[in-house]
């Protein structure tokens, strides 16, 4: 589903990304964990089309991303720690307006189906800004599946939210997951990695230094590898 | 069809939010009736030499309003990282560039229907005769220093000073499209010369197409990393 080959990504004389490997399976959870600055958020925006590797190639679902980026952009639905929703404009307005540039077909009807399934029916004309955290994160889920992408990148998502708001989009993602959408999860918590992925990779400056399958790996190996 | 929609979604957004927020067309609008009233004071309404500095005048307050509103209409997409949101969708990165365009000619020609008609009564300006031609002339100058200042501020958007590097970036390279705005307008007000004004502005809609061109093909490059 998502191959990355020799995928290298430099920023001036710093190396974030250094022939990063790996292969992901249609329906596979990944967790990728590391520290600040391991090179997990240039990861997930090499794989999101918003960023061109230096070297090595991302293959999507057979497309390789060089030769058409937006093929791939409209496989993948992205979620991250910013919401990209407007404050100024209602949760519907935003959905419509993502759902318009993604060109979905029957665009209400999917809007009123989202709306319900993150529950925020009853908010949907109140602009975002009055919305908690976990409400904007709850409809950045939804901006992100509106057009039923085959993979959801996650980065961060659960930054800033409180226990019962994590939960919440916990069981969403699950939904998801169990549907067989492929799920690339970024995250500093590794206990929340071991709970719900089926797959683990560790990343450490900008190398990946474990890919576990066979979730054998403890949080006390993860700990060590990630030096923390 | 597609691109079209892409476009429009792009539009009525922008549109939307600033119809909510205001923020860009009233400051626009303060800056150039700050500008029109300073001159109003400067020079007495009654003399030749106003009727001379009348075209200056409205472009001076145009062009640096018209800035304000470029800088910020790509500040907003800033915050946030909302411009991520849309890079992320599978949109040509030309599409925004049209979309943007088109937006900010809107916004500024608000402000110049707002302006005219204030600077034709504080400078007692007769522009009746010549108001079709006017019209054209606002635009096609404002077509070509927004099409510039589309690009330019979505580079100095990535800047950390985007307020200073706007304007050094943006007014050199407009310099031909300010040029032949301002002497097809010089010459349309001092009624004499239309004839003039012709060739001014058959070069202004040169520039304005090799600008446009340009930046269109450039966009992809600037609004990624």
């Amino acid at each position: 589903m998502i191959t990355a080959q020799n995928i290298r990504k430099s920023f001036g004389h710093a190396h974030a990304l250094k022939g990063v490997n790996f292969h992901i399976k249609k329906g596979e959870y990944v967790s990728l964990l590391g520290i600040n600055g391991a090179g997990k958020t240039t990861l997930i925006r090499i794989i999101s089309a918003l960023t061109k590797p230096t070297e090595g190639n991302i293959i999507v679902s057979g497309v390789p991303l060089k030769k058409n980026p937006n093929l791939i952009r409209r496989l993948i639905g992205v979620m991250s720690h910013f919401t990209f929703l407007y404050g100024d404009m209602s949760a519907e307005e935003n959905l419509k307006f993502y759902g318009n540039m993604y060109n979905v077909p029957d665009l209400h009807d999917k809007i009123d189906q989202l709306l319900v399934k993150v529950n925020l029916n009853t908010r949907r004309y109140d602009l975002v800004r009055t919305f908690s955290r976990g409400m904007q994160q709850r409809l950045s889920l939804a901006r992100a599946i509106l057009h039923d992408p085959h993979i959801l990148l996650l980065d961060e998502p659960f930054a800033g939210l409180d226990v019962n708001a994590e939960k919440l989009l916990t069981d969403l993602i699950h939904d998801y997951v169990s549907g067989g959408m492929t799920i690339l999860l970024t995250t500093h918590d590794i206990n929340y990695a071991l709970r719900h992925s089926q797959r683990i990779f560790v990343l450490k400056e900008g190398e990946l230094v474990k890919d576990d399958v066979s979730g054998a790996l403890t949080r006390n190996e993860i700990a060590e590898l990630l030096s923390v | 069809m597609i691109a079209l929609k892409q476009i429009l979604a792009i539009l009525r957004k922008d549109i939307l939010l600033e119809l909510r927020s205001k923020d860009i067309i009233v400051s626009m609008c303060v800056f150039a009736f700050i500008v029109v009233i300073v001159f109003n004071f400067t020079f007495d309404p009654t003399t030749q030499q106003i009727k001379i500095s009348a075209p200056g005048i409205l472009w001076v307050a145009l062009l640096f309003s018209g800035n304000i509103g470029l800088s910020r209409s790509f500040a907003r997409e800033q915050e946030n990282s909302m411009m991520q949101g849309v890079l992320l969708c599978p949109v040509d990165r030309s599409l925004i560039y049209i979309a943007k365009v088109i937006g900010n000619v809107i916004f500024m020609t608000i402000v110049q229907l707002i302006i005219l008609p204030v600077m034709v009564i504080l400078l007692d300006l007769s522009i009746g005769h010549v108001l079709p031609q006017l019209l054209v002339v606002l635009f096609l100058g404002t077509l070509g220093f927004a099409g510039i200042g589309t690009l330019f501020s979505t580079i100095s958007a990535n800047t950390k000073s985007r307020e200073v590097m706007l304007p050094i970036l943006l007014f050199p390279v407009s310099v031909p499209v300010i040029l032949s705005a301002t002497k097809s307008t010089a010459y349309l007000l001092s009624g004499k010369d239309i004839g003039q004004s012709l060739s001014w502005i058959k070069l202004l809609v040169g520039f304005d197409v090799i600008f446009l061109v340009i930046c269109f093909l450039l966009y992809e490059y600037v609004i990624e990393e």
